[in-house]
């Protein structure tokens, strides 16, 4: 949110201060009445728009979902009957529903961990198809497939063609017993943290949804990073080669630096998917030890027959925090870019 | 639709499935149906009533080929009486659309149908109540009373004092807690246990009476190879209905409807004998229950490897005839029988049959049209008409026309009619937040492990304490 905030303003400001580059370097005081009056208007019609439809759709709604995280409220009666409860909703998501949040935020940790991993076959994958090997083109396809439908579909596949205890692919390639890959909640591994009175760990069911997601989010980053690659200069890398640089070295000393941008929005995509997943949850009807953030919040907020807004607004809170300071880094990073 | 949802299927997403040239001919009396219908409701309506004959009926045929989602016309074909009331409605699938409409105009008031996609509209309601419609779809137990509470409803007792034809487990389920009515039932479907004929008859099984019998009776099945219990839970909901029928009939309607309206404790010893019971089945299901889908737990229960099934009627639309030449006989061949009684001084008089039906907007534009409505769509007219065009559903009204029904729905008309009390199903029966967050989360960790129950059962009443129940 903070990040298209300063966008805005660079872009705002960048008009103003920044000479066009055709023009001659001329004063500081001549810049600006290169601008004339027309063009203020339309700049300021340009960012004012995109500004204000910002501002109302997404800092406001921010700014509601904060305060309503103190209160309590139904979302049905009239909002004079909103009642403010300080820090109950979030007292009560951290002990009462401690069930639901911490194993939720283990997975949010957990999938980060694993999109990373993700993204790293996604730039070995796009590393590989950059070398003009033959059919790259069906290869490229097969792998970006997977990223054009929709997460719904994508979840439905999964679980009724993939997953499905009776019919599906997985289960009949198997030998064994049939695999309960939806259902199953028992862990992998547990940890037992001391203020909690059950153990945290990566169940089952989630390790397979994982896998649902390696099979869409690679492809994905694997576009991104090609579509890098093609625009990367292929004498830096002959220069890499004559000065004696195995693949490898040519990849971590010189490619990857020089595609720096890329790696920013691709380290941004692979966080901003993990932190917000909830389509592929969803698909999968939620079961018991696949909750992650992205469904709590949606799930006490769009409640029929009354939301919890307040609980609601509580989680959402909490997703907020763990995103902050990763927008920070990211806007942080960006402006240094685009000083230099 | 089902496939994914979080939630029991309502009956006007489900239906009974029905053999093909039955429906055809069922169309057949459709028009003919209709046309009659309507001419008892214009000779009903005391002015227009000439030109309110003809016209309902020759409108039924286009509105069959409306596409789904679109907003239905107003009905201008017809010269209705009244001024314009407008109608909420949910029953967005062609099918459904179509029947619907036949419905209100068979009431032969000037009614103006909004049609919203059946999942938006639930998803909304609480947005929708807010500016709705003179009358709205919408749920029969807790799902009206919590909004009947909060006084955002209107009390259609008055219309009540008119419709004689519900039975007074209707009459129950449409009364909030001030003991005044806001719903007015149109159809439902029951959840009961569903069985192969074939195969009882042929490994001489006999219905089970009680819980003993249902235990000697899945022992058997056991030896005989076959799974006893199919179990599906995958969205959290099958297993409610387990849930409920085991409760009501272990401690009574009463006790379950006071649990589920948040006034009795999860830990106390009548809800933990509950799991006990529940434990012992869990012996008999299909393993892995929680990520099995109710379609995928059908299917298996058309193959009869496993003996019995418990979850609604609309267990039979998982075999469709158009795609498969078997689907017909096994549908055919699908029974169903209460469940066995617990605790003899409640037998068996509960049953469990969500409604659907609808409501009053608490200031409608249109109060007396609205009212008119009401009564109109409450009357066997209406449902006459709906019938007509979709068989698939069971009308509440016990003055309904039940010639076209088949075995299953004649079934499910006399076991509901006989029934002392309906419940809704759970989650129609309390919070539904609560239900799906809470109280399906915890029978997921349950089934995963029953020797859980007492963590369960702890956590649910934690978590109960931060709802507010209507």
């Amino acid at each position: 949110m903070a990040t298209t905030d300063l966008g805005v303003d660079t872009i705002g400001g960048g008009a103003a201060n920044r000479p066009p580059a055709a023009a001659p370097p001329t004063g500081r005081r001549r810049r600006y009445s290169q601008l004339s009056r027309t063009d203020k208007i339309v700049l300021g019609f340009m960012v004012g728009v995109p500004a204000t439809i910002h501002i109302v759709l997404v800092w406001i709604p921010a700014i509601f979902t904060g305060i309503l995280s103190f209160a309590s409220w139904d979302n049905l009666t009239p909002v004079s009957a909103v009642k403010f409860v300080g820090f109950r909703n979030f007292w009560q998501v951290f002990t009462i529903f401690d069930n639901k949040l911490f194993p939720a935020l283990f997975n949010n940790f957990v999938l980060v961990f694993w999109l990373f991993i993700c993204s790293a076959i996604g730039i070995l994958l796009a590393q590989l198809l950059d070398r003009n090997i033959r059919a790259s083109r069906i290869y490229q396809s097969i792998y970006y497939f997977p990223v054009v439908l929709s997460v719904a579909v994508v979840g439905f596949i999964w679980k009724s063609v993939m997953f499905s205890q009776e019919a599906g692919l997985l289960n009949i390639l198997w030998p064994g017993k049939p695999i309960d890959f939806v259902g199953d909640q028992s862990k992998i591994f547990q940890v037992n943290l001391p203020f909690l009175d059950f153990p945290l760990g990566l169940s089952k069911n989630f390790a397979a949804l994982l896998l649902a997601m390696a099979w869409r989010h690679i492809g994905y980053i694997m576009v991104l990073y090609l579509a890098g690659l093609k625009s990367f200069d292929p004498s830096l890398r002959e220069a890499a080669a004559i000065d004696g640089c195995n693949e490898w070295q040519s990849f971590r000393r010189v490619v990857f630096p020089a595609l720096k941008p890329i790696n920013v929005i691709v380290a941004v995509i692979t966080v901003i998917e993990a932190l917000r997943a909830y389509d592929i949850v969803a698909a999968l009807s939620e079961p018991r030890g696949t909750e992650v953030m992205g469904t709590l919040v949606t799930n006490a907020l769009t409640g029929e027959g009354g939301g919890r807004v307040g609980i609601g607004s509580a989680y959402g809170m909490v997703l907020f925090v763990l995103c902050i300071g990763f927008i920070i880094w990211y806007v942080i990073n960006n402006f240094r870019e685009r000083q230099t | 639709m089902t496939n994914h949802s979080q939630k029991s299927p309502s009956p006007s997403e489900v239906g009974f499935a029905l053999t093909s040239p039955m429906s055809r001919r069922n169309l057949l009396v459709a028009a003919a149906g209709v046309t009659g219908v309507t001419v008892l409701a214009a000779c009903g309506s005391d002015d227009d009533s000439s030109d309110a004959t003809n016209a309902p009926a020759t409108t039924v045929a286009p509105a069959a080929t409306e596409p789904a989602g679109t907003e239905a016309a107003p009905t201008t074909a017809a010269a209705p009486s009244g001024d314009e009331v407008t109608f909420g409605s949910n029953y967005s699938d062609p099918k459904d659309s179509a029947a619907i409409k036949a419905a209100v105009e068979a009431t032969g008031l000037n009614v103006k149908i909004n049609t919203v996609d059946h999942n938006t509209y639930q998803e909304n309601f609480n947005t929708y109540v807010q500016q709705p419609d003179d009358v709205m779809c919408w749920f029969a137990g807790y799902r009206m009373r919590a909004f009947a509470g909060k006084g955002v409803v209107g009390d259609v007792s008055d219309v009540w004092a008119g419709l004689p034809d519900f039975s007074e487990g209707f009459k129950n389920a449409s009364t909030a807690l001030d003991g005044k009515q806001y719903f007015v039932p149109f159809y439902f479907y029951p959840w009961a246990i569903h069985y192969r004929k074939s195969l009882f008859a042929d490994k001489g099984y006999e219905i089970p009476k009680t819980w003993d019998e249902l235990i000697a009776l899945c022992d058997k099945m056991k030896a005989d190879g076959i799974t006893p219990f199919a179990g599906a839970n995958d969205g959290g909901w099958p297993q409610m209905g387990m849930f409920d029928m085991l409760n009501m009939r272990t401690n009574g309607y009463d006790f379950h409807i006071s649990l589920m309206g948040g006034k009795e404790s999860w830990t106390d010893d009548k809800v933990k004998k509950v799991f006990e019971s529940w434990t012992t089945l869990l012996g008999y299901y299909q393993p892995d229950a929680n990520g099995r889908t109710w379609q995928d737990a059908a299917t298996a229960f058309g193959k009869k490897e496993t003996g019995m099934y418990l979850l609604g009627t609309f267990v039979t639309s998982n075999f469709d005839p158009a795609t498969d030449p078997t689907a017909q006989e096994t549908i055919d061949d699908i029974d169903f029988f209460a469940f066995p009684e617990i605790d003899p001084q409640y037998g068996q008089d509960a049953v469990e049959a969500p409604i659907d039906g609808f409501m009053l907007a608490k200031s409608p534009k249109n109060p007396d049209g609205a009212k008119a409505l009401l009564a109109g769509l409450g009357g066997a007219a209406a449902i006459d008409a709906y019938i007509a065009v979709n068989p698939a559903v069971v009308a509440a009204n016990s003055k309904a026309n039940t010639a076209g029904y088949n075995a299953l729905q004649q079934k499910s008309a006399e076991l509901v009619g006989a029934a002392k009390f309906i419940s809704q199903f759970l989650d129609r029966d309390t919070d539904p937040d609560f239900a799906s967050n809470v109280v399906g989360k915890g029978f997921s960790d349950f089934i995963a492990d029953p020797t859980q129950v007492d963590t369960v059962l702890s956590t649910i009443e934690e978590q109960k304490q931060t709802y507010t129940f209507e």
